[in-house]
């Protein structure tokens, strides 16, 4: 499958989502490398997270877990319940990586939130294909280059606290979740679990109030519950009923392009009403 | 710190969650539960992120100007401003706030 069919497949306008989404997660991945080094990690930490784990929620929330002061089993305990989204995202696109195992294999790792919302959009099976192999290509190459040259400028800066740089770090994730807070039950969830995490930092080793904060699921409601946006497709492994969402800022338009299409969203893909909520 | 062996067992696990649906795609389905259980723990854990990081350091209050600047960043980021903006304009007032002395 080459660069040249895939291009030829894809509207006009996919296209350009998948350029502006590319954009928008080099800015965070430059960030990441940043404030990684720049927190005193040593550089291979996040180039090895960007190429092996390629999920920038997780990869931020182990950096932010570590530079706190959490052990690292912490660390990597709150990036798999992070990452454990793409288990569902997995099932939607697999029609998308059919074929031999080996591309099923290498396909795999370019799974992110924004890869499954580009295969979600397009109903024919070809053009699924085009969309997660160039979407999940492109991120990987953007992904990994731009947080190699975020993690190198970040070795040049010097009082990281003087520049404000300790507040970019959750000012970036703040950026990244909104977009999935519209649903009114994932509100009061994250809420709780913010108090909760907050209330215990006093009290528990860092990085455990992070997982404490999971105590909110006890009000995430259910699938069906009124105001629950739901990933819409029930077909397994088929490519009928999908209801073309919208990945926050990816079909939103140009304008909100980069707050939205980000490796860290977690539920932008099931989000689809979030215009309607705000 | 990050160990080797920490990167390396999120790397495999992350791997695992993407694998299973291409592999298992045909045998398995997922209940709607399951997913948006997933779904809502993902905001979750991000949102718990936010607040510890804005608001403590160690074991203790982090001060007035970081979460002065990530309120800054939220409502910039409310208001569909670019992502560099919204990130800049947080570190920008933390920065300008302990320069006029605030910690």
């Amino acid at each position: 499958m080459d660069m040249r069919s895939l291009l030829r497949t894809l509207e006009h306008a996919t296209l350009r989502d998948i350029a502006l989404v590319c954009l928008a997660d080099a800015l965070v991945g430059a960030s990441f490398g940043a404030i990684s080094v720049s927190g005193g990690l040593p550089l291979w930490v996040p180039i090895a997270l960007s190429v092996l784990v390629f999920a920038g929620g997780s990869q931020f929330a182990a950096v932010g877990v570590v530079l706190s002061g959490g052990g690292a089993l912490a660390a990597v305990a709150t990036g798999l319940v992070l990452n454990a989204r793409l288990l569902p995202f997995g099932f939607t696109v697999a029609d998308a990586l059919e074929g031999p195992l080996w591309r099923r294999l290498f396909g795999a790792q370019l799974i992110t939130d924004e890869s499954a919302a580009f295969v979600l959009r397009q109903d024919d099976g070809r053009r699924r294909r085009a969309a997660f192999w160039l979407c999940g290509v492109a991120l990987y190459l953007v992904w990994n280059v731009s947080v190699l040259l975020g993690a190198l400028a970040g070795g040049l800066i010097g009082d990281t606290d003087a520049l404000g740089l300790d507040a970019a770090f959750p000012a970036v994730l703040l950026a990244l979740v909104l977009p999935s807070l519209t649903d009114r039950r994932t509100r009061t969830a994250a809420v709780v679990g913010a108090v909760v995490a907050v209330a215990a930092t006093p009290f528990v080793p860092a990085g455990l109030p992070v997982l404490l904060a999971l105590v909110g699921l006890l009000f995430a409601g259910g699938p069906g519950a009124p105001g629950v946006s739901e990933v819409g497709v029930s077909e397994v492994g088929g490519s009928e009923s999908v209801v073309p969402t919208a990945p926050g800022g990816v079909s939103g338009g140009a304008s909100g392009g980069a707050s939205g299409g980000v490796p860290a969203v977690a539920a932008n893909v099931g989000a689809a009403e979030k215009e309607e909520v705000r | 710190m990050m160990p080797l062996y920490a990167v390396l067992l999120l790397a495999v696990g992350t791997y695992a969650f993407r694998l299973a649906g291409p592999l298992l795609g045909h045998r398995l389905a997922l209940s709607e539960r399951l997913r948006h259980l997933l779904a809502v723990a993902a905001a979750v854990l991000l949102v718990a992120l936010v607040a510890t990081g804005a608001l403590t350091q160690g074991h203790g209050f982090a001060g007035v100007a970081r979460p002065a600047g990530v309120l800054v960043a939220g409502v910039l980021a409310l208001r569909r401003a670019p992502f560099p903006l919204v990130v800049v304009a947080g570190a920008v007032t933390t920065a300008l706030l302990r320069l006029c002395g605030v910690a």
